[in-house]
């Protein structure tokens, strides 16, 4: 590959291509839907280009997107497909039935908010809406993590352990759009970390005539779903091992699960995830400017949530301030939630505020954080809805 | 061929979980044979995904992916390309139901039909959603009663096999249970034919849905095709051509008067003169359009 272990000026949805590429899938399957378009347009320039031997099934929706990857991958192909919003809650049947049958694809989530209205900007509202399918969930706040966290992603899901479905996400435009220089593998860099294809057996074959996803009784069905969970608890460990290998090539480092940021002698942490977090860490500067002990907190690893290690972390901090990009009603934001969880399960004294913010691509600046963080900082454990 | 012929293996084990006179799954039975073991069928919410029996076990000795309703036809899209990657040739089969073809079902089939994936469509017609409890679905015939229609239902049976032609996929045909010699024939083709989708609609008699007698199914099928309620045929490429008994049924004259065929079954107990009469008129009308279509192909 030419621009093998080259740096090169990439968007986040050229990165997602340039990752698939390198991941060298059998079967991508896509619809195209808006702010996902360009990586499927990429993918289908590499294909034209020879660069990518890989059959292109043009779906006419994305449930058919999503099952044609179930129908591939149950024969033993590797996949890739990319979507975002309104499109990803279309596959949303199909989307639990691949992890349930324990198939090890990988998608892409351009997030984007869900109408009405209709909108195109960003939020995770899409994201948060397979957490309980049994998708392995990552998040990348930067063409750089797409890129990586996309390749990482087959390591983790083509796992003999785990046979689960990946999905990353990243945000509409901020990172869809928005070219960086991303240092990119190539092919043969990238074979080095991902697993020998076909290493995983295919559930599907002649030879060994078996059913892949029958009726099952409920003590059966529920067996079924036990190993799910044991696998997706697996994954976590798997994702570590995968993330060290990657960074002993790249020296990029994803195995602590996030990233921490002026966090060792914090007593407050903000967390967040996607571009929201260079706002964070901006306000974060700004706020130790006045001595106020504040750090951050980039979650790369969203499902399974590490709960044990984001406890581990706030074991000497009094105050959390999750910032999620999320429409939420009627209770936390689905990331605060998961903070709350790991305060409780770690048996942590922590006040958590939680911030529904940057909702439909609304601008979040660093002062923004700043006044959440003075906001919560001033009232009692809660939830709230952040509009400039 | 004679039934000496068929191949003995069989691929439908015992233990399957039909009930019995299934028309469906002796049609299964017959098409599994016709293309042999080098099969993957991929099967949506229907029947048949409680015929193959519960997990950890299958009565089916063939790889069987069972997957959502609507999602069938785009799956077997993405299995069909996977194995042509990978190296793999065989046979990949959507055998689904009515509900899952002609309603829920349909965009995917119209979309691999476009894209011309090579596999092989089969909708089992069993005029309902049978899985569920004899619900009317798009291909439940005029005046039959079912559980939602439960005076009669108005419409008119939804035509997939004239929209896949529409589609110019290159193979459609129909299948009926009691004409197997006609079946293997038409399977064996669809199997040889490269190069796009081959749609087969199978006339599936149902003794729980239809409300007949177990032990009737064969002769219900035979009688569906001798009163011209069902057509065997097929269209290579866009030409029509009957096949069976069915070619010499454009004689009016010949052909059994519908009543025989309704009143077999419960689910036409209902019916008054007016509406069986209503019905033969539906019949007829359809082998004059049949008789017109060979007229313009015998023009060319």
């Amino acid at each position: 590959m030419s621009d093998g272990g080259k740096r090169i000026l990439l968007t986040g949805n050229y990165a997602a291509a340039y990752a698939a590429r390198d991941a060298d899938p059998d079967v991508v399957s896509a619809y195209p839907i808006t702010p996902q378009t360009p990586v499927i347009e990429k993918i289908a320039d590499f294909i034209a280009s020879g660069e990518l031997n890989a059959k292109f099934v043009r779906v006419e929706s994305e449930h058919s997107a999503m099952a044609a990857l179930i129908g591939a991958a149950s024969a033993g192909a590797r996949t890739y497909t990319a979507t975002s919003s309104q499109g990803l809650f279309y596959m949303y049947e199909v989307v639990w039935w691949a992890a349930g049958a324990r198939l090890p694809i990988v998608m892409g989530i351009v997030t984007r908010a869900l109408g009405p209205p209709w909108n195109i900007w960003s939020e995770h509202s899409d994201f948060y809406a397979i957490r309980d399918s049994g998708w392995n969930m990552f998040f990348a706040s930067s063409a750089q993590e797409v890129y990586d966290l996309t390749l990482i992603s087959y390591g983790v899901s083509e796992n003999p352990d785990v046979l689960l479905p990946s999905a990353v996400g990243w945000d509409a435009f901020e990172v869809s759009h928005t070219y960086e220089p991303v240092h990119v593998l190539g092919r043969e860099e990238a074979s080095k970390i991902l697993p020998p294809k076909g290493a995983w057996k295919p559930p599907l074959t002649p030879e060994d005539p078996s059913s892949l996803g029958n009726l099952a009784y409920p003590e059966e069905y529920a067996e079924v779903r036990r190993t799910l969970r044991e696998a997706s608890e697996k994954a976590l460990g798997v994702f570590r091992e995968v993330a060290t290998r990657y960074s002993r090539i790249t020296g990029r480092n994803y195995a602590g699960l996030y990233e921490c940021y002026r966090c060792v002698d914090a007593d407050a942490l903000i967390i967040g995830m996607g571009s929201i977090i260079g706002e964070v860490y901006r306000a974060v500067d700004l706020l130790r400017e006045r001595g106020e002990r504040v750090g951050a907190l980039k979650l790369w690893v969203y499902r399974p949530f590490p709960y044990e290690e984001v406890a581990r972390r706030l074991e000497n901090v009094k105050l959390v301030v999750t910032v999620a990009r999320a429409s939420v009603f009627g209770s936390l934001s689905p990331l605060g939630l998961d903070v709350a969880s790991a305060i409780t399960l770690g048996g942590l004294d922590v006040k958590l505020v939680d911030y529904a913010a940057g909702v439909g691509g609304v601008d979040v600046y660093a002062e923004d954080v700043v006044g959440m963080y003075e906001k919560a900082k001033a009232s009692r454990s809660g939830g709230f809805w952040w509009v400039r | 061929m004679s039934h000496k012929a068929f191949p003995r293996e069989e691929y439908i084990l015992k233990g399957h979980a039909a009930c019995p006179g299934c028309g469906a799954t002796l049609l299964l039975r017959h098409v599994l044979k016709a293309l042999g073991p080098n099969t993957y069928l991929v099967i949506p919410a229907c029947c048949t995904s409680v015929i193959a029996g519960p997990h950890p076990r299958s009565a089916f000795k063939v790889p069987v992916l069972h997957i959502a309703f609507a999602a069938s036809a785009a799956a077997a899209s993405g299995m069909v390309e996977a194995l042509e990657k990978l190296g793999k040739p065989a046979n990949v089969v959507v055998w689904a139901g009515d509900g899952g073809t002609v309603d829920i079902g349909l965009q995917a089939l119209s979309g691999a039909a476009e894209r011309g994936h090579n596999l092989i469509y089969i909708c089992y017609d069993n005029e309902a959603y049978m899985n569920t409890g004899i619900q009317k679905s798009g291909s439940t015939p005029y005046k039959a009663w079912t559980t939602t229609t439960p005076t009669g239902n108005l419409s008119v049976k939804k035509d997939v096999p004239s929209i896949m032609v529409a589609h110019r996929v290159p193979y459609v045909a129909t299948i009926n249970p009691a004409y197997v010699n006609d079946l293997y024939y038409k399977l064996r083709k669809a199997a040889q034919i490269k190069g796009g989708l081959k749609y087969i609609h199978a006339f599936s008699p149902c003794p729980v849905g239809w409300r007949y007698d177990s032990s009737l199914t064969v002769k219900v099928a035979r009688l569906a095709v001798e009163t011209g309620v069902w057509v065997l045929y097929e269209v290579e490429n866009g030409m029509f051509s009957l096949t069976g008994p069915s070619k010499a049924l454009v004689d009016k004259s010949k052909r059994k008067p519908v009543a025989e065929y309704l009143r077999l079954q419960g689910r036409f107990s209902h019916l008054k003169e007016e509406d069986i009469a209503e019905i033969q008129r539906l019949v007829d009308e359809q082998w004059e359009r049949i008789a017109e279509i060979l007229r313009e192909q015998e023009k060319g």
